[in-house]
């Protein structure tokens, strides 16, 4: 079932949020009033703002931020005229009094992630967002290591503990074509009318756009990106871009084409430090399924240790890790540097 | 010189583990295991292992003509904020495992000489047991402003009790970085891996440090207690020397040192892998001994 009348697929824009890791969570107020701004002219119906790795993640783990997030929620509530804005949390990273703060800063989106095989640790706080009346989203992050099946059946604790779209998270941009659509399918067949599905796509290995093309065909209603693919790795699904191939298919996600380019281009890639690359680093991330937030950190401690940073991202897939692990990469460049 | 007897309160992983250490004990006696179900596989291994078992929780045991001179409470700790006045009312003492920290939070490494005449003492979590040894460590040598740990545990070895209240792991182990540790600040984060097969816990502890602080000593300091643990956690190890950092927009603007931790498990009855588990018990048992010295000291 569509959102309304005039629009088939609802889009979140994360750049304020997944772009905080390419900026190495420097974000300044100015910032995210110029973004939030062009954002809300174009028609983005939800802004994503908080640490890349979510309320509480200003950390010597994940970097520390350059001004309080919250601080951050509070401008883009007062910036947006139209547009919903939402924040992420993870359990174990942050704690519910984040997301009361973040409730009592104006945002009306609570998005909560955790691994896809883990959504249990979230029952506490998906029940605290519906008490304080706040929408919900669920990430299953890293879901191209889990069959359909099973993070269907992830996606069933979560809308049982109140979550209201659950999404198929690549984190590592790992996900190929139908292995977004199967699992946004068994998603779908799960959840029926208790919860949405959506799709959260990185560009690892060049997919973001098609791969949520495919998620609409399999019933998501709704798409994560980020304009200029402002995120961690080679970035997120373009927003500019999949505003435009959905405008070509008829899918309406109610966001102006000609002014998402714009801001792109004029308000976007301006406060990037660089654009996001398809390059040896991130294509490694994508064809290694490592989880995309450890593209700076690892560029960090190859440089730190002297070591190779394609052989760090290597090895932390070869040991399994998951998000929230940006410290073990400290472990492994110092293991490499010792050979 | 005799033993002091303990009861164990709760019969699951944890309550089980905990059981085959203090078997071992010279100085404590585990004679009675309590649970909530009858068909506890924990009960059954206890009452194989010739404890006195029952299903009827504390009741059953606060109403024996005998009763233990100390308690291990590995139940919930709402059940522990139930039971707690109930064995301080009797003077047993009681070692808790939850996370309810209504005594004083012990860590042996640190702290337990301190706080052998307390009624209750709690270990805080498992996190807190594995990593607030290392903040001590740095915070005895130099000022600690702010400690930050990060504890990667396998999923099998998170139960659904530390699942269903995340956040109660995040808070204790975060205050316990402070008042124990002796950081300024402390903030905790606890990922869940679920690595076929299942990782070893590992652990993540950084400290901020002052620029001219006395990186030689301070990395002396660190394995001088990374060995205290090791003496009752001997899969207790550092993955690393301690990797010190200069100041930098990384590191929030003040020199920091990580220490790069291991915990593997004695493999008692939880696996090797479940190190979290097994510096809970190994603590409780270190803890549970030095109230049974004291105890027998006083006889």
């Amino acid at each position: 079932m569509p959102h309304s009348a005039g629009l088939d697929v609802r889009v979140t824009d994360s750049s304020l949020r997944d772009g905080s890791h390419a900026k190495r969570h420097r974000f300044t107020a100015e910032d995210v009033r110029a973004v939030v701004a062009a954002l809300d002219d174009a028609g983005v119906p939800v802004v994503e703002v908080a640490h890349g790795d979510g309320l509480g993640g200003s950390s010597f783990t994940y970097g520390f931020s350059h001004t309080p997030e919250q601080t951050l929620i509070r401008t883009a509530v007062e910036t947006a005229k139209r547009a919903r804005i939402a924040f992420l949390m993870l359990p174990g990273v942050g704690v519910r009094d984040d997301i009361r703060e973040a409730a009592g800063n104006g945002a009306s989106v609570c998005r909560i992630a955790t691994h896809c095989t883990e959504a249990d640790i979230a029952v506490q706080h998906f029940g605290l967002a519906r008490d304080l009346g706040l929408e919900t989203v669920g990430f299953l992050m890293m879901a191209h290591s889990s069959p359909p099946e099973a993070l269907a059946r992830q996606a069933r604790i979560m809308a049982d503990a109140g979550c209201q779209c659950v999404y198929v998270v690549d984190s590592a941009g790992a996900l190929v074509m139908d292995q977004v659509g199967d699992r946004v399918a068994a998603l779908v067949a799960e959840l029926g009318g208790d919860a949405q599905v959506g799709f959260h796509g990185h560009e690892n290995l060049g997919l973001g756009v098609a791969n949520s093309v495919i998620a609409v065909r399999a019933g998501a209603l709704q798409i994560d990106g980020s304009t200029r693919r402002f995120g961690a790795g080679a970035g997120n699904t373009p927003v500019e871009a999949f505003a435009a191939v959905a405008d070509r298919l008829g899918i309406r996600t109610g966001i102006d084409v000609v002014k998402i380019i714009d801001a792109a281009e004029d308000v976007v890639r301006p406060i990037m430090d660089g654009e996001c690359l398809l390059d040896r680093m991130a294509l490694t991330m994508g064809y290694a399924g490592v989880y995309s937030s450890f593209l700076r950190h690892a560029e960090r401690q190859a440089a730190r240790y002297g070591v190779s940073g394609v052989e760090i991202l290597v090895e932390a897939g070869r040991r399994k890790l998951v998000g929230g692990q940006e410290d073990q990469l400290i472990e492994i460049a110092v293991e490499l540097a010792g050979r | 010189m005799g033993k002091a007897t303990a009861a164990i309160v709760g019969s699951g992983n944890i309550g089980t583990d905990l059981m085959c250490k203090l078997l071992r004990s010279d100085l404590v006696e585990p004679r009675w295991m309590a649970g909530a179900d009858p068909e506890s596989p924990g009960l059954a291994r206890a009452a194989a292992a010739g404890l006195a078992v029952s299903a009827g929780g504390a009741d059953w045991l606060l109403g024996l003509d005998e009763r233990p001179d100390i308690v291990f409470e590995a139940t919930s700790a709402r059940v522990h904020r139930e039971n707690a006045p109930r064995y301080a009312a009797l003077g047993i003492r009681a070692v808790d495992l939850t996370p309810a920290v209504l005594g004083p939070p012990v860590v042996p490494a640190v702290n337990l000489g301190a706080h052998l005449d307390e009624p209750n003492v709690s270990l805080v979590s498992c996190g807190g047991q594995a990593t607030i040894p290392m903040v001590h460590a740095v915070s005895r040598v130099t000022e600690v402003a702010y400690a930050e740990i990060v504890a990667s545990v396998a999923s099998p070895s998170a139960g659904p009790g530390t699942r269903a209240n995340i956040d109660e792991f995040t808070l204790t182990t975060s205050r316990g970085l402070e008042t124990v540790g002796g950081a300024g600040r402390g903030k905790a984060i606890i990922i869940l891996n679920p690595a076929e097969p299942p990782m070893i816990m590992r652990d993540t502890v950084f400290c901020s440090i002052p620029a001219d602080a006395d990186r030689a000593a301070i990395a002396a300091s660190i394995k001088e207690v990374a060995a205290a643990v090791a003496a009752y956690v001997p899969g207790y190890r550092l993955r690393a020397e301690p990797q010190f950092d200069e100041p930098s927009a990384a590191t929030g603007g003040a020199a920091r040192v990580a220490v790069l931790l291991e915990v593997e498990g004695a493999g008692d009855f939880l696996p090797p892998y479940a190190g979290n588990l097994d510096i809970m018990t190994a603590a409780a048992a270190r803890v549970g001994e030095g109230f049974a010295r004291r105890l027998l000291a006083a006889r």
